[in-house]
């Protein structure tokens, strides 16, 4: 076993599990919904590229382009019409409503998709690689690891930077004071789970480019992204890359020792996080 | 002037009386029916049972478990190991299961009560999975691949050889039987011991607790415990439910066992469609399930999708299940978990009621 090689590969791994995570950590940071169809949400994605990809014959890069939009309308009109009604005090109904639709969901895409694995064809960049002297690392994971750095420095910069940031980060500390100042929180909620359709698109674009995909395996995508959330800690984006690399890596060494156990040592490190420190590794938020 | 607390009204008392007669009424079934038949109804009755359970956790407890599936393994691995590795009679295993699914919530708990709110869900079915995984680890019950039960176990049932001759029938019929009648019997307890626990001192915590947790606590409720001793109680029973639909099935595997769908997402619908925090609405949801289940079963998933669909149109629009709409029309409740002050005027002896909660 190449010790160095397995740390790299785990850490890499980690940023794809930070761009799983990204979606479910904006949401939940703002409206304080779990929404339990994300794993789900980034397979449907992953399909509408393999669709616009192979129809108008592009590289699921600029697939990406046209896909983006598309999964933005879809957050949007979800939230306007499906998850806001069931926003409130009850932390049932929201839960209930997304299980639904995951359900439902994972089912339209069986239907529709039949249960064969799939993968996006990014032609000669799926097996290109680097070589960083000891250790050969593959262009995929990089360029994953890299978008998940853009996409946390980028949702920072809204969160802290802009007018659209400060109506998010003043809804998510109090709705109704919010509502004095004239910002209506339906809109801010609408476009906080539009733009997380967007990191969604960006997951789904290297989980289908990196490996095969079929319509059952959106719940341990949601899995994986709420481990890397709790074991960051809620609130921080950063600690969320933290928590997924903990993951990737506690992946990567488990199925170096047997590969029997990689699934089994990701959900391992997660709970030791959670017995040791049970508000996550870089806690920020309160809840 | 006087007061008095009631907790039940003339409808109940009438409808918990059906209610019994109609358990003897079952008991005495497979004197009639034909073997599918009896399969159909321990697959009700067993979908019942966990749907209570789950209801006891979400719908009472406010504790939106999605890792029932956790402790249905738990109990048939239990169950079979105690068969296969220690020659046990399977009846007796199945009780047993029952505790190996209580230990286990213990640690699952500790985990699990650490994540707060919505997370606590995903909390538990992260814990089904370790679960999972760990079994199929597990060679001597078969790895990942799964198990049956040996023949001669199955055949041998205790009081098997007393069915065989009193109905007139062969070894594996004999084992429907005696696995709907415990079935059966598991419904029925779970339902009354439910009822008699909502309408106990714990239950009246209970609701306060669901209704407004602080309030709660300011009158001494400690919701904490509360909510650790219905999750025990809750895997107890799953565990026990397990153990029997696996006798029934006789072959088990890690990924049947510890199915999601299975064994959360159908009993979510049932209790979601039924009406959810209702004694009623699983009973309810679970004849719809098995009804939809019968007519759709052959067009894959589109079953799933339209039950999915159900469930959040039946969210969104009918939050309080079909049950919910049929109680708000009619007033009707079979198993009342309200308390009702009476006032009783000596003059006139006419009885008024003042008060629901």
């Amino acid at each position: 076993m190449n010790y160095l090689d397995t740390v790299v590969q785990g850490v890499l791994l980690g940023g794809l599990y930070a761009l799983f995570a990204a979606g479910l950590s904006l949401v939940f940071g703002i409206m304080r919904l779990v929404n339990l169809a994300h794993g789900d949400l980034i397979v449907l994605a992953a399909y509408l590229l393999l669709i616009t990809a192979s129809v108008l014959g592009l590289s699921p890069f600029v697939a990406a382009a046209a896909v983006a939009p598309l999964m933005f309308g879809i957050g949007w009109l979800l939230q306007r019409h499906v998850l806001g009604r069931t926003l409130g005090a009850d932390i049932l109904p929201p839960l209930l409503v997304t299980f639904g639709l995951s359900i439902a969901l994972q089912n339209a895409l069986l239907q529709g998709f039949s249960a064969d694995s799939r993968r996006l064809n990014s032609g000669a960049l799926a097996t290109a690689s680097i070589d960083l002297g000891p250790v050969s690392v593959g262009v995929l994971p990089l360029l994953t690891f890299a978008s998940a750095i853009v996409v946390i420095i980028a949702l920072n910069q809204l969160f802290y930077r802009t007018e659209l940031g400060r109506a998010f980060r003043a809804t998510s500390d109090d709705a109704d004071t919010a509502r004095l100042m004239g910002i209506q929180p339906q809109r801010i909620f609408s476009g906080a789970t539009a733009i997380a359709m967007l990191v969604v698109t960006i997951a789904a674009l290297y989980l289908g480019t990196r490996a095969n995909f079929d319509p059952s395996i959106g719940p341990a995508r949601l899995i994986y992204a709420f481990e890397a959330v709790i074991i960051g800690g809620l609130g921080s984006l950063w600690g969320t890359l933290a928590g997924g690399i903990t993951i990737g890596l506690a992946q990567t060494i488990g199925a170096a020792i047997n590969p029997e156990w990689q699934i089994l040592s990701g959900h391992i490190a997660f709970l030791l996080v959670l017995l040791l420190k049970p508000r996550g590794l870089f806690p920020r938020a309160f809840d | 002037m006087r007061y008095s607390i009631q907790t039940s009204t003339r409808f109940s008392r009438v409808s918990l009386a059906l209610a019994v007669a109609m358990v003897f009424m079952l008991a005495l079934l497979p004197a009639y029916a034909s073997r599918g038949l009896l399969q159909d109804m321990f697959f009700i009755l067993t979908m019942l049972t966990l749907a209570q359970f789950w209801n006891l956790l979400a719908g009472y407890g406010g504790l939106l478990s999605i890792g029932q599936q956790a402790f249905v393994g738990v109990g048939g691995y239990a169950m079979f190991a105690l068969v296969i590795l220690h020659g046990w009679d399977p009846l007796a295993a199945v009780a047993v299961a029952g505790c190996a699914a209580l230990l286990v919530s213990i640690p699952m708990g500790f985990f699990s009560f650490r994540l707060h709110g919505a997370y606590f869900a995903i909390g538990t079915w992260v814990l089904a999975e370790v679960l999972r995984l760990l079994v199929a680890q597990f060679k001597a019950l078969g790895g990942g691949t799964g198990t049956s039960l040996p023949r001669a176990a199955t055949r041998n049932l205790w009081g098997a050889d007393w069915v065989k001759e009193v109905f007139d029938v062969k070894s594996a019929a004999a084992r429907d039987i005696l696995a709907y009648w415990l079935a059966l019997a598991l419904a029925a307890a779970a339902i009354a011991g439910i009822y008699y626990l909502l309408r106990s001192k714990q239950g009246l915590a209970l609701s306060a607790v669901r209704d407004n947790a602080e309030v709660a606590r300011s009158v001494g409720v400690n919701a904490h415990r509360l909510k650790w001793q219905i999750f025990l109680a809750s895997a107890f029973g799953t565990g026990i439910t397990g153990a029997l639909i696996y006798l029934q099935k006789a072959r088990i595997s890690p990924d049947a066992a510890f199915s999601v769908t299975d064994w959360t997402a159908y009993i979510i619908f049932i209790v979601v469609i039924g009406g959810i925090g209702t004694i009623e609405g699983p009973i309810l949801g679970v004849l719809v399930f098995y009804l939809l289940q019968s007519l759709l079963a052959d067009y894959g998933s589109w079953y799933l999708l339209s039950l999915g669909v159900a469930g959040i149109t039946v969210m969104l629009f009918a939050p309080r299940g079909l049950w919910g709409l049929i109680s708000d029309r009619t007033g009707v409740q079979c198993f009342p978990i309200r308390r009702l002050l009476v006032q009783h005027s000596n003059k006139t002896g006419e009885n008024s009621v003042r008060n629901h909660h």
